[in-house]
């Protein structure tokens, strides 16, 4: 029986953009603040993970340590497009899961600036591919695969931008979003076209920010002190498996799919029992194929699900109440690890004007360009 | 395009050749063993994993609009909006491009609407002068 791993300390630095500090200065600051979570120093931690995509040739886990000791302990850098910090965090916890480690730290870090995201594709010849074989920029595709759901089920705009209010408002509740205003469906729906149907306040926010945990085997847990702990109850990571277009058109489903039946059949859960859901919502489209994708609704009822309001704080089963990716901010490699703050604080019943009360367990969700997915399932221990 | 003479012009995906005429086609690749078609070539095939050798196909220039966004926003110098498409190829594969030839607006296009790829120049020239080809989706005449 392998060891169970909890999170007994876990935190994020309030998202924005720093361009005068450096990427290693962002990332020891939330590791930091993580060890503080826990009441431990880095001489505990026996190994750190360090999820970040911008600057994954500075080995940004070893700045991370020369900035905050330097104890000789193993340190992997990955990248996994916008699941690097989830991929760090899950690397971490197989590393406790196996019995090799009892407490190792996890980070995640970007340092982007503003800007579209993608590829513009131009080869040796100097042509730009972009606007000449369609759009590989992140707003378009994400943009063909809402339509897809429009196609399928009659998801209309409307549904799309209702995303991107919820998540705003929610983003007031939170004093570590980048963005806390209300942004009303007139204004939503009115703003800078960017790839339709998503419109400016429809596509995530480029930010600097960080965030760490720390994961601890169930042995030294019990020894530390469970009171904050929280049990990871499953870890799931998928690649894109054969799909009929996905060499074409990302196919961004199947992976969450196969990725969140994993999760649940190691939970051994279902969509049912969950509380909270931080989800991938790079772009507003891609938070209502995801309610269908983990499992929040029947298929071609995401539309449906948006409108009920059973996805705000307060409703059935309410998702980014962080403020989520379009509010909150997106720092690629940063998301899968303050994905997993959020839900935790959540569990910890810490997170105020924003608790959802009696979250037992949460459900974190991310899924990077490539493709890559990750899903976790917390639970308060 | 006519100069058959000429080495074959440069082109902008490596599916896209010229054959003994000097016609442009887009070259794809059937599975021998599930039949899945791939545009250029493979070493071996994603969905059943055969690595027997693949049978060189022409990819049809026949289709159906899968899904498309209408892109407003790129980078400097790439002219918008544009109809960025994800188009299935009857009875082959699915083909990212460009949709042209139609007011790039949700009245005029619409999915599941028939369209045709076409082959035409750009303005981009090679070291030799000689322009670029790439192919395009237009829709559907009829």
């Amino acid at each position: 029986m392998s060891e169970d791993v909890y999170v007994i300390g876990v935190d994020m630095i309030r998202f924005g953009r720093f361009p005068d500090r450096s990427i290693d200065a962002i990332g020891a600051e939330a590791a930091l603040l993580a060890l503080d979570d826990a009441g431990l120093g880095i001489g505990d931690m026996q190994a750190l993970y360090l999820g970040n995509v911008s600057h994954v040739t500075q080995y940004v886990g070893q700045k991370i340590l020369q900035q905050i000791g330097q104890t000789g302990i193993p340190v992997v850098n990955s990248t996994n497009a916008c699941a690097s910090g989830a991929t760090a965090f899950r690397e971490a916890w197989m590393a406790v899961k196996s019995g090799e480690y009892d407490l190792v730290l996890a980070v995640g870090v970007e340092q982007m600036g503003k800007g579209l995201l993608g590829n513009a594709g131009g080869g040796a010849d100097g042509v730009p591919r972009e606007g000449l074989l369609g759009s590989r920029l992140m707003p378009a595709l994400f943009a063909e695969v809402g339509q897809e759901h429009s196609r399928k089920y009659g998801t209309t705009p409307e549904q799309f931008a209702k995303v991107s209010v919820k998540n705003h408002h929610h983003s007031t509740l939170n004093p570590k979003a980048m963005y806390q205003i209300e942004t009303p469906l007139e204004q939503v729906m009115g703003a800078e076209m960017i790839a339709y149907p998503n419109t400016k306040l429809m596509c995530s926010v480029n930010v600097d920010g960080s965030a760490a945990a720390v994961l601890c085997s169930a042995r030294k847990a019990r020894e530390l002190g469970m009171s904050r702990a929280v049990k990871v109850r499953a870890s799931a990571l998928t690649s894109d498996r054969f799909s009929e277009r996905d060499l074409t058109l990302p196919d961004f489903n199947t992976c969450t799919r196969d990725a969140a039946r994993v999760a649940y059949e190691k939970a051994g859960i279902g969509p049912e029992d969950v509380n909270l859901v931080e989800l991938h919502d790079c772009f507003a489209t891609a938070e209502i194929v995801h309610y269908e994708n983990l499992g929040l609704c029947g298929e071609g009822e995401a539309g449906a699900l948006i409108d009920s309001g059973a996805t705000w704080l307060g409703g059935r089963i309410p998702v980014n109440v962080s403020g989520g990716l379009l509010s909150k901010g997106h720092p690629l490699g940063a998301t899968g690890i303050a994905n997993i703050y959020e839900v935790a604080t959540h569990l910890r019943g810490e997170a105020g004007a924003r608790q959802v009360e009696g979250a037992r367990i949460g459900l974190t969700h991310v899924l990077g360009l490539g493709q890559a997915c990750a899903v976790h399932v917390l639970e308060k221990a | 395009m006519t100069e058959t003479a000429l080495a074959d012009p440069p082109t902008i995906v490596p599916f896209l050749k010229f054959d003994e005429r000097g016609a442009p086609f887009l070259a794809g690749s059937r599975c021998a063993d599930c039949g899945t078609v791939y545009a250029g070539e493979r070493m071996a095939c994603s969905k059943c994993f055969s690595r027997k050798p693949f049978e060189a196909v022409r990819l049809p220039t026949t289709g159906e609009l899968y899904t498309f966004s209408i892109v407003y926003r790129s980078y400097p110098g790439i002219q918008v909006p544009f109809v960025s498409a994800t188009v299935d190829l009857d009875g082959a594969c699915a083909l990212k491009g460009t949709l042209v030839d139609v007011a790039p607006d949700t009245d005029h296009v619409k999915m599941g609407m028939k369209v045709e790829v076409v082959f035409r120049e750009l303005e981009h020239k090679d070291k030799q002068g000689r322009p670029y080809v790439s192919y395009f989706f237009v829709p559907a005449k009829g």
